[in-house]
């Protein structure tokens, strides 16, 4: 058998092409060539076999890529890092700082001030930059629109400065290119629209108040004449501008002064919510002025009344959560509503009989507040709410006497305050017509958000050269040939104004990450000097203004950066009046067909922040939920249509929703307190591309939303698919609050008292009200009276005593406080699948309840730890992992724990919060620079909780002892209480018996949550106080009012 | 049936004044012996036992592999969350160390009560108390979220200067178990001494000669031994007789001293001690019955053990539903509204069914034991215990979750699901404990040899004279 192998072998090799070895062609071989066998010359395979295991050859035995392939991959690979080489490296120091930056000394962070878009009007801000990296965003609290509040877009935005799915390249065609190919490519355009005038340039932004980036668009025009500026946002306030055109005969900017106000009446304006321009300042304002106690707060000033406010809201709002009476109405009935109201406050007579039923005793009770409060009451309506809602508001304000007392006209805040869906109406015409040769797109995504009729996705391709520049590689730029990472506003010179008028400058606090280019720097690529920086764009605008300019504009402009904005550049108020008679009501046909309202997601907004981990997780208002848009719908017509399922927990029946013959499919949400006949549909959800973060969670609402009626529309349909879907909220079991309330299960939960709310009748007769529960013994113990149940004696608390007072009152459910604390302590994100788990990590939630399914009132409760006295959780700690610092801080150190999670069971207000699995991302570098470096970075296995801030506790009491002194009262905060816009979290050392935290607990509206488990909480809370029409009683009212 | 026993009464009227025998007729020293030990030094294995090793130890191979997954995912993979942060295996944890208690009481308890019919199952009860209580102690530790560090429960001295924190009842737990665990295995072993130097004796490998040789540490059965043995067996039992009525006394403090409704409940030790008994003689008679059946034991295992084993079943049964009375009594008659709710919710609520069923199983369907037929039917007791055993983990499952689901703020109420971890995970510790049972069974003699032999007239007499 042998020999014959041999031979076949050999015979095979010999008939083997020339490369090989041929057989017995021993000649000439030396060294390696050695055999040992005849076999092994040969090269019989078995014997080759046998060999090489004995001694393995580098016949590629191992790496199936040979060493020319190696090669020709390397030179891939070397070729490719080249192309890297176009985006310019950061410089990465390695040593410490030779010569130490001016004011800076390593670990102690610097504030810079700028300010933060918001579809174009600024939120003032100061940013805390660690060693250049910036990492905690607040309120600025010397500008008048801020006074040091903030909004949850305001905190999350720093998420999408370090987002790592954002967009970090130039790109041609999907190709990377370099701004110095950008800049070249547009010459060409730019010099053959020259010859043309500019006919076929088109500029598409987003709504802009910047003055620079106006003039630059002048400047242009210079050079295009025929050249033309859109402005097209999905949210924008379009029936702002037409309702003020009707009844003022101008677009003009209204203002309003809440803290002069005693009555106002909303028509479906959810001005305490982050998206309304000027929410911090008009959620301060009004929580200053709905303060029971005598003087109507801070702002007023004066024994005043405390303010009563109205609402008619079409969907639930949590500014609708803060009335003293409420009406639910749908958005055809809105206008009656306004209407009706416009009409009796006009006159004078008794005309109860023009009001239709539904809304007399609510429209006949805010007449008489109105008209009670002439000069000292406000009418405002909503940026969603019709043109002519609007239009009766103004006239009602000038009716009651209130424009230059509480409400204010001024010049519009927009650089281009032109009607944004006949802007966008008019490109898409222009595009019809092949009218553009180059359209640029900054700032804005209408491929995703334009009204479906408009078909923008269709007709941009008719443009032949589409140039966006955006932060993200989105759904328009996928028409784009070019696109242009745009720089975060941390990282741009720019300027704009704030709700007011008040100019701020835009300064960054970090170079661009990723080389973005702001969008003054885009359009100076079309100007004669297409390489400027934004800096020299902005400063140069500056130093030719009249107010700023002349010789000491260098000292203007240093304070205008340093202070983040212009003083005293508030544009002036107008005289303007209303003219002409309300127009008669047109109210909508109303044939039972359900109709749709579109609002702003609470969150998401219209959808940029789709890729903000942050706000994706952040509950919403009202319903608590995250990572989803879904179809709000009443109780009445869900049971109607059989869409409602009792037995569904955190998961929602899909429905269909059509309207004009579009589609769409999303969950479905029973909301208490939606007017029967309607649904609510939140827009921003439903990207596809967008990041991995935003990518398929929700539905796209922009796909049934049609120009001609942006914010509510009828005659839509509603079908139920057999899907159901899950849906992640914070607070799985929406309770309803108050009276003999039954759970999921008919299981009679009764009060619990965590809620204490009374009317200011109440509050008067008995201010101790709130502090004589059902639930537990009264009590009249102050914060250090000794409690009467307890064999030990108190700890003494001789130096700082960290307690906090939230007073229910003010807080208005907005959740920047959640989105700050998420900031300040590095919580991770941990996604819809484990908010389904129950395992959000948030340190501090907004507990919301209703007392009534119809028409509720809503409560928000803000519950951080409550740094109990006697916490139940630090004794049941096996290894001391939780204990109590003399200051009364219920410490938590993360490197002792083993993770029992004991602690958070025995916690009764369960704010513990537990890391499951390894919820912190250790590997993006971007996270590792948003980062705050004074608070540690969990991992798993490890229990956390609010801290009450220790850091900062710790930062001031370093501060004080350096200076030896104690800490000052409110010298530092928390960062919820930091960011709270209403002011409603008041943090401090209650030792210090005049300082406000002390003040507060003393009120006769102080109670601790859960007292009766003796577990003695050092944040406790304001009961909340309500101002009802004493001729308007509704059963709530009663409630409230019932010992 | 009858005759026979009448006939047996006959027999052993001078050991056992009344009732049927707890030994069969015609047993000599030498009988006894050859037939326990038989089962240990036989080269045939029964079928069974082959099939049960290899189903139980593949068992506990996706234990080990459901731990390391465990270890390398952290223990997210488990369906526990905030406000259920204890789930499964806090459950599993309460249920396997009260199915070990069964083992101490007829060890300790039953030998000073000087009940020799425990001597029959004395033995492999104190080994279930063991593979219990080894199942017990694995989740406490693993169901932490860093279990690398478990050992900081232990007072060590450490350069970190830190001690545990007296105070939490893990770490009287952490003392409760681990003396438990020392005492019932050094009254095992020290039970088992003369018998293994009788497998010594009779092995017939060298290695068997050998490694029983070791374990048997030098027994000559000298008068002497015995003497020495006794005292220390019955000083032994002395120590062990406390840990009944601590060990579980404690494991119900982790509840009790929690503020939780549901939970802070005075009535909890005695009330937990009862069930686990309850539950541990479940066990004893899940394991023994089959036992007695595949090896032909039913001469040592007679009916009169189950009889006797079924009747404590009862009368702690009993006391298990007094404890169901008053708690929920207490609810009403405290007036406190959250213990209110959470009684009301355990009746009505989410899971309500599990409620339901362990109501009616330990405090109606475990009252069929008063009827003498069921208790001596070894098939009908097997289901009652396995009915019984079931029931009580539904107990600690309504207990731990329930209680949880639902305590003080609604907005933190949420519902806690097992995943497929935390049920395979316990399937895996049944694996381990039934392999580790199996184990046993095959190389110690499951009934202790020399104690059945006291059980004869003729030791009867000799022991008196050494006392």
């Amino acid at each position: 058998m042998a020999g014959a192998g041999e031979t076949g072998a050999a015979a095979e090799v010999l008939a083997r092409p020339k490369k090989q070895r041929p057989v017995a062609d021993f000649a000439g071989k030396r060294g390696p060539e050695l055999w040992r066998h005849i076999e092994e010359a040969l090269e019989d395979p078995e014997v080759r076999e046998r060999l090489g295991r004995e001694l393995p050859r580098d016949e590629g035995y191992l790496d199936p890529v040979s060493r020319r392939k190696f090669l020709q991959l390397s030179a891939v690979t070397m070729a490719i890092a080249g192309v890297s080489a176009c985006t310019k490296q950061p410089l990465e120091p390695i040593v410490p700082y030779v010569r130490q930056p001016e004011g800076m000394t390593l670990g102690k962070p610097l504030y810079f001030a700028t300010a933060f878009p918001l579809s174009g009007v600024l939120r003032p801000v100061l940013v805390k930059s660690n060693e250049g990296r910036p990492t905690k965003i607040e309120g600025n609290p010397q500008h008048p629109a801020s006074l040091g509040g903030s909004s949850v877009f305001t905190q999350a935005s720093l998420y999408d400065l370090y987002d790592p799915d954002r967009s970090q390249t130039i790109e041609y065609l999907g190709d990377v290119r370099a701004w110095s190919a950008f800049l070249g490519a547009m010459r060409g355009q730019v010099n053959a629209q020259k010859a043309i005038g500019g006919a076929g340039i088109r500029l598409l932004t987003g709504t802009t108040t910047s003055p620079s980036f106006a003039a630059q668009v002048n400047a242009l025009k210079k050079n295009f004449p025929q050249m033309k500026w859109h402005v097209y946002e999905p949210l924008n306030r379009d029936t702002v501008k037409q309702g003020a055109q009707q009844a003022l005969g101008q677009v003009v900017e209204t203002r309003y002064d809440i803290a002069a106000a005693d009555v106002i009446v909303s028509l479906d304006a959810n001005f305490l919510s982050g998206e309304f321009p000027g929410f911090e300042r008009y959620a301060r304002d009004f929580a200053a002025r709905r303060k029971p106690e005598a003087g109507g707060g801070a702002a007023g000033g004066g024994q005043r009344p405390m303010l009563r406010f109205y609402a008619i809201e079409t969907s639930p709002t949590n500014t609708g959560g803060k009335v003293d009476h409420r009406l639910g109405v749908k958005p055809s009935e809105l206008e009656q509503a306004a209407g009706a109201l416009a009409s009796l406050v006009a006159s004078t007579g008794n005309e109860a009989g023009a009001v239709p039923g539904d809304f007399a005793g609510f429209v006949l009770a805010a007449r008489a507040d109105l008209q009670s409060a002439r000069g000292r009451s406000i009418v405002i309506a909503g940026d969603q709410a019709p043109a002519s809602v609007h239009a009766l508001a103004h006239r009602m304000n000038a009716a009651l006497g209130n424009v230059g007392r509480t409400v204010f006209y001024t010049d519009p805040i927009e650089s281009n305050p032109a009607v944004q869906i006949d802007s966008l109406k008019d490109l898409i015409n222009d595009l019809k017509a092949n009218k553009v040769d180059v359209l640029i797109i900054s700032g804005v995504n209408p491929a995703f958000d334009a009204p479906a009729d408009l078909e923008f996705g269709k007709w941009v391709g008719a443009a032949k050269l589409v140039v966006h520049h955006g932060l993200y590689q989105d759904e328009t730029s996928a028409h784009a040939h070019w696109h242009v990472n745009a720089a975060h506003y941390l990282e741009s010179w720019s300027d704009g104004r704030a709700y007011d008028g008040t100019v701020s400058i835009v300064q960054p606090l970090i170079a661009p990450l990723y080389g973005g280019k702001t969008e003054h720097e885009l359009l100076a690529a079309f100007s004669d000097n297409p390489d400027q920086a934004a800096y020299e764009i902005i400063r140069g605008f500056w130093q030719a203004q009249p107010q700023m300019g002349g010789a000491d504009f260098e000292i203007k402009w240093r304070r205008a950066v340093h202070d983040g904005f212009i003083a005293n550049s508030q544009l002036p108020p107008k005289n303007v009046t209303a003219g002409g008679a309300a127009a008669a009501a047109t109210a909508r046909q109303n044939g039972g067909e359900i109709e749709v309202v579109f609002r702003p997601d609470p969150t998401i907004y219209d959808g940029r922040f789709g890729n903000n981990a942050w706000l994706q997780e952040i509950e919403k208002p009202l319903t608590t939920i995250t990572w989803d848009n879904t179809i709000w719908i009443s109780m009445a017509l869900a049971q109607r249509l059989k869409l409602y399922d009792a037995a569904m927990q955190q998961s929602a029946n899909v429905v269909e929703l059509e309207l004009n013959g579009r589609k769409v499919r999303g969950p479905l949400y029973v909301q208490p307190g939606m007017p029967d006949g309607m649904v609510t549909v939140f827009t921003g959800y439903g990207h596809t591309h967008i990041g991995h973060t935003g990518n398929g969670f929700g539905y796209n609402a922009y796909e049934v939303r049609s120009s001609d009626a942006p914010w509510s529309a009828a005659g839509a349909k509603l079908t139920r698919t057999d899907r159901t879907v899950p849906v992640a909220m914070i607070q799985p079991e929406q309770q309803v609050h108050a009276g003999d309330v039954k759970d999921r299960n008919g299981l009679p939960v009764e009060t619990r008292d965590l809620v204490r709310i009374g009317t200011v009748e109440k509050f008067h007769k008995d201010p101790r009200f709130a502090q004589k529960s059902d639930t537990q013994e009264p009590s009249t113990a102050g914060p250090d009276e000794l409690p009467k149940d307890s064999l030990l004696p108190n700890y003494n608390y001789s130096g700082y005593a960290w307690a906090m007072v939230i007073d229910l009152n003010s807080c208005v459910g907005c959740n920047a406080c959640i989105a700050a604390c998420q900031a300040e302590n590095n919580i991770p994100v941990v996604g819809k699948e484990q908010v389904l788990k129950r395992r959000p990590m948030h340190w501090l939630r907004v507990d919301t309840y209703y007392d009534d399914v119809a028409n509720p009132r809503m409560y928000f409760q803000p519950l951080p730890c409550m740094q109990c006295e006697d916490a139940p959780c630090e004794y049941v700690c096996p290894v001391g992992a939780t204990v109590h610092s003399t200051e009364g801080l219920n410490d938590m150190v993360y490197n002792r724990c083993v993770g029992t999670r004991y602690c958070s069971n025995n916690c009764p207000y369960k704010v513990r919060r537990f890391n499951f699995l390894l919820f912190q991302d250790w590997n993006t570098p971007q996270l590792k620079l948003m980062r705050n470096p004074e608070v540690s970075v969990r991992s798993r296995g490890v229990m956390e909780k609010c801290t009450y801030c220790v850091q900062r506790i710790t930062k001031a009491r370093i501060t004080a002892e350096e200076e030896d002194r104690p800490v000052r009262d409110q010298e530092f905060t928390t960062a919820c209480a930091q960011a709270c816009p209403a002011d409603a979290i008041v943090f401090g050392n209650q030792n210090q018996k005049d300082g406000r935290t002390a003040t507060l607990k003393a009120s006769p509206r102080n109670y601790g949550l859960l007292e009766e488990l003796n577990t003695r909480p050092r944040t406790t809370y304001l009961a909340g106080v309500l101002n009802p029409n004493p001729g308007l009683k509704t059963k709530d009212v009663e409630e409230a009012e019932r010992e | 049936m009858a005759e026979h026993e009448e006939h047996i009464d006959e027999m052993s009227s001078h050991l056992a004044p009344a009732g049927p025998a707890i030994l069969a007729p015609g047993h000599t020293f030498a009988t006894i012996t050859d037939k326990i030990s038989a089962v240990v030094l036989s080269r045939d294995t029964p079928a069974a036992w082959l099939l049960a090793t290899g189903g139980f130890g593949l068992l506990m191979m996706w234990l080990l592999f459901a731990t390391a997954y465990q270890l390398a995912r952290g223990i997210g993979i488990w369906g526990v969350n905030i406000p259920v942060a204890w789930g499964f295996a806090i459950v599993n944890f309460v249920w396997w160390i009260g199915i070990g208690h069964a083992g101490t009481l007829i060890s300790a308890i039953l030998l000073l009560l000087k009940q020799k019919w425990r001597n029959s199952i004395n033995r492999f009860a104190e080994a279930m108390t063991l593979f219990a209580v080894m199942c017990a102690g694995y989740y406490p530790v693993m169901h932490l979220g860093r279990p690398w560090l478990a050992y900081w429960l232990f007072p060590y001295p450490n350069t970190m200067g830190v001690w545990p924190q007296f105070r939490s009842a893990l770490v009287w737990d952490v003392f409760a178990v681990s003396t438990y665990f020392t005492v019932s295995l050094i009254f095992w072993y020290q039970g088992l001494i003369p018998d293994l130097a009788t497998l010594r004796d009779r092995s017939q490998s060298k290695a068997g000669r050998i490694i029983y040789g070791i374990l048997a540490m030098g027994w000559r059965g000298s008068a002497r031994h015995w003497k020495r043995y006794d005292s220390s067996y019955r000083l032994l039992a002395g120590l062990a007789t406390p840990l009944v009525v601590s060990v579980h006394t404690v494991v119900s403090f982790d509840f009790a001293i929690a503020v939780v409704p549901g939970w802070h409940t005075s009535i909890f030790p005695p009330y937990f001690v009862a069930g686990a008994i309850y539950s541990g003689f479940a066990m004893v008679l899940v394991l023994a019955i089959p036992i007695r059946r595949i090896y032909g034991l039913d001469d040592f295992i007679t009916t009169k053990h189950l009889d006797n084993c079924a009747k404590l079943m009862l009368a702690t049964g009993e006391i298990v539903a007094y404890g169901y009375i008053i708690e929920s009594f207490m609810a009403w008659y405290s007036g406190n509204l959250y213990e209110r709710y959470m009684i009301l919710d355990r009746m009505g609520g989410k899971y309500s069914i599990f409620y339901i069923c362990l109501i009616s199983i330990n405090v109606f369907f475990v009252q069929v034991l008063w009827i003498r037929r069921i208790r001596r039917s070894p098939a009908l007791l097997f289901l009652v215990s396995v009915i019984v055993l079931a029931a009580m983990w539904l107990e600690r499952f309504v207990i731990v979750v329930q209680s949880l689901h639902a305590d003080f703020l609604p907005s933190s109420w949420a519902m806690y699901y097992p995943t497929f971890w935390d049920i395979t995970q316990f399937l895996g510790t049944i694996g381990l404990f039934a392999f580790g049972m199996l184990m046993f069974i095959r190389f110690l003699p499951m009934i202790s040899i020399f104690e059945i032999r006291e059980l004869l007239p003729e030791a009867h007499v000799s022991l008196q004279e050494v006392d």
